[in-house]
């Protein structure tokens, strides 16, 4: 009982990262923005969260530091493939591959050092619980965030005024033009804001949950958050679930083994990548589906009053 | 049709080469010569005609910053040149993936100059075999392979020693009985060095069992936590990983339990956690191969140095653990230096309760080659196996 407990607090730990990423991911490309560059800003910002919480020793900083360090390199990119029209997948690629090295570089000094010991979490009284206490109430306030995040996110896309406007600008950014509406600004802002939470999940990875600072740490958690945007068909909600779904197989795959049970661990290690793609060939079979699921100018750039 | 296809396959090309070219951007270079040297020295090296120091160059599968593997080669290089001095210059490539590009670094390297090359990891064994037959001049050192040729050789730590030197530290200091480890990738080597750790922990205590599990990578610090934390939520309290990352330690760290420092010293990274180091020390056999090359005394073969070569060792040994603890280390330690110990001596079953080594029985290099099982007491089948 007490191992499901622990195996159920895990999933929801390592599903937190993805959470985050796909969230930050999903509010771009709800703009019609594909944002290829997710490892790479994830890895920039976990050096940036990582080195500031060597330096200063608080973990809120590392966190902000890695919001803004996500936030630059999203804007950067947002400046090329808005108002410069470059081609979103390669633009994003290139990001991607530059941050990987980038974060090499500043990074070196840091590989040796390592953080305070990292302070356990218990939410008063509900962490004492038999069972669900150690499975849901001793998680870093992040895992919870990550929650609060994908429900106001919900609500901002479907129920406030400004959600419909992004909404519009990533369905047909001509309409939302002939509105009145500043199509590039908006576009900009929201791969801000997607960066920025990139930039979060990868300054959590660096200083919590993997806490320390190698080249290349991320690992494909980024490529992972990019595939989960599309397995959720853009839905925030369904981002929560995907997160804790791949993050479950992961953590399953790994107590199966810790349990000694016989199975291919590398055949549950793909499986959320075939449920990607079983996903999008459901959504991708009919005109109507592909409508209701899929922002309709999603990587299409935008030539106001061309 | 037609037209748009062949578009979107230049694209893919496109972006292919963009790619490429930014991965090979990152292989960053890094040259360090030794301080310049006083030509007086007559034992100039007679591979190469020229006069001047030999140079030595390495190639690395990870970055140095790794902490682990390539760390620990480059420690080695380090020690070559202080060791030698002025006889040697030593250049290092990182980050090189075991590819065809190997092949590339290896026949620029024999290019430059360089007359005694290190490759040092399994992938280059074929890149190395094609560059050691068009560079008959230059002699190639090949960490962990089996492949060799007249100038091409193989060398090889016995980091298995190291793993049964955790064993009993491991065995001594858990309390649930239950120890663990994150491997990498199943192959004899690794499944080797689980297999001596779980021999180690049942020297000192019988009722140990060890879990495993398996990451199917060399370097992945997300999943290596993973991993961790899984053998922690099973109830493991002593963590070995036999992955190139520090992240099992610092999962041991953060959940209270303790670990082991894999192919580096580790003990500044986990403090509380961190139990000891089953370190690598390259640089005997790094100054033995430069020797041999400078005099002339180099002829290919196969090197597999353990403990009594000084090619591995259990080191810093925290003082959480009793004096008896490591009085039984050391106890192994000059066993193996003196050779009155083996570990690998029978009677040791399988976990499926076949004997594969007879009592008294001692296993050869060939039989620890091949190993492709787990020993009684591993609570986990052999991936792959029947």
């Amino acid at each position: 009982m007490e191992t499901y407990a622990l195996l159920l607090a895990a999933t929801l730990n390592a599903g937190t990262v993805l959470a985050i990423a796909g969230l930050g991911l999903l509010v771009n490309e709800r703009a019609g923005v594909v944002n290829l560059g997710a490892e790479g800003m994830m890895l920039v910002a976990a050096i940036a969260g990582f080195a500031t919480a060597v330096h200063t020793g608080s973990d809120w900083l590392a966190f902000g530091a890695g919001a803004v360090a996500g936030a630059v390199m999203a804007a950067a990119f947002g400046l090329l493939v808005i108002w410069l029209n470059t081609n979103q997948y390669a633009t994003g690629l290139a990001l991607s591959l530059f941050g990987n090295g980038f974060s090499a570089f500043v990074g070196i000094g840091y590989v040796q050092e390592h953080l305070a010991t990292r302070p356990h979490f218990a939410v008063p009284l509900l962490g004492d619980l038999p069972f669900v206490g150690p499975a849901l109430f001793r998680q870093h306030p992040m895992v919870y965030l990550a929650v609060v995040l994908a429900v106001a996110l919900t609500w901002f896309l479907y129920r406030s005024r400004a959600g419909l406007v992004l909404r519009a600008v990533g369905e047909s950014p001509e309409s939302a033009q002939a509105l009145g509406y500043p199509v590039r600004r908006i576009r900009l802002l929201a791969v801000v804001c997607g960066g920025a939470l990139c930039g979060v999940a990868g300054a959590y990875l660096s200083v919590i949950y993997t806490p320390l600072w190698v080249e290349d740490m991320v690992s494909g958690k980024g490529w992972i958050a990019l595939a989960l945007t599309t397995f959720a068909t853009w839905r925030p909600m369904r981002v929560l679930l995907g997160a804790y779904l791949f993050g479950g197989v992961t953590m399953l795959q790994f107590h199966l083994q810790a349990e000694g049970v016989a199975l291919s661990s590398q055949l549950l290690t793909m499986l959320p990548y075939l449920a990607t793609i079983g996903v999008l060939v459901l959504i991708s079979r009919n005109p109507a589906w592909i409508r209701a699921n899929m922002p309709a100018s999603l990587g299409k750039p935008f030539f106001p009053g061309g | 049709m037609t037209t748009s296809t062949r578009r979107n396959v230049l694209r893919g090309t496109a972006l292919g080469s963009i790619a490429l070219a930014a991965a090979l951007a990152g292989c960053s270079k890094k040259e360090e010569a030794a301080p310049a040297a006083p030509s007086t020295s007559a034992a100039a090296a007679p591979a190469s005609a020229a006069s001047g120091p030999l140079k030595v160059a390495f190639v690395y599968i990870g970055p140095v910053g790794d902490h682990g593997w390539s760390f620990a080669h480059d420690n080695g290089r380090k020690a070559l040149e202080k060791e030698l001095g002025a006889q040697v210059q030593t250049t290092a490539v990182e980050k090189v993936p075991e590819s065809a590009d190997a092949e590339r670094v290896f026949r620029d390297l024999a290019a430059q100059g360089n007359t005694l090359i290190f490759g040092t990891s399994f992938g280059y064994m074929e890149p190395m075999v094609k560059a050691a037959a068009d560079n008959k001049g230059v002699h190639f050192e090949h960490a962990t392979g089996y492949k060799t040729a007249d100038n091409l050789r193989t060398y090889d730590s016995r980091t298995y020693e190291g793993a049964y030197m955790a064993g009993v530290v491991a065995g001594g200091m858990t309390k649930s009985n239950v120890i663990g480890v994150v491997g990498s990738v199943p192959i004899p080597e690794v499944i080797r060095n689980i297999d001596s750790y779980t021999l180690g922990a049942q020297s000192v205590n019988p009722k140990v069992k060890v879990r495993v599990v398996w990451v199917n990578e060399w370097f992945n610090p997300p999943k290596e936590t993973e991993g961790a934390q899984s053998l922690i939520d099973g109830g493991a309290d002593v963590l070995l990983q036999n992955t190139d990352s520090s992240a099992v330690l610092q999962t041991a760290e953060k959940n209270g339990k303790y670990a082991f420092g894999w192919d580096s010293d580790m003990s500044a990274i986990g403090p509380k956690a961190h139990l000891a180091s089953a370190a690598i020390n390259w640089a005997p056999y790094y100054v033995k191969a430069a020797k041999e090359a400078i005099d002339g005394t180099w002829k290919t073969g196969k090197s597999w140095w353990g403990v009594k070569e000084g090619a591995i060792d259990l080191v810093s040994i925290s003082d959480k653990v009793p004096a008896d603890l490591k009085a039984r280390v050391d106890q192994v330690k000059a066993g193996l230096k003196d050779g009155s110990f083996s570990i690998w001596k029978g009677p040791i079953k399988d976990n499926t309760g076949k004997e594969v080594l007879k009592d008294g029985q001692v296993a050869d290099d060939a039989f620890l080659g091949g190993i492709k099982f787990f020993v009684a007491g591993v609570d986990a089948p052999v991936p792959g196996a029947k």
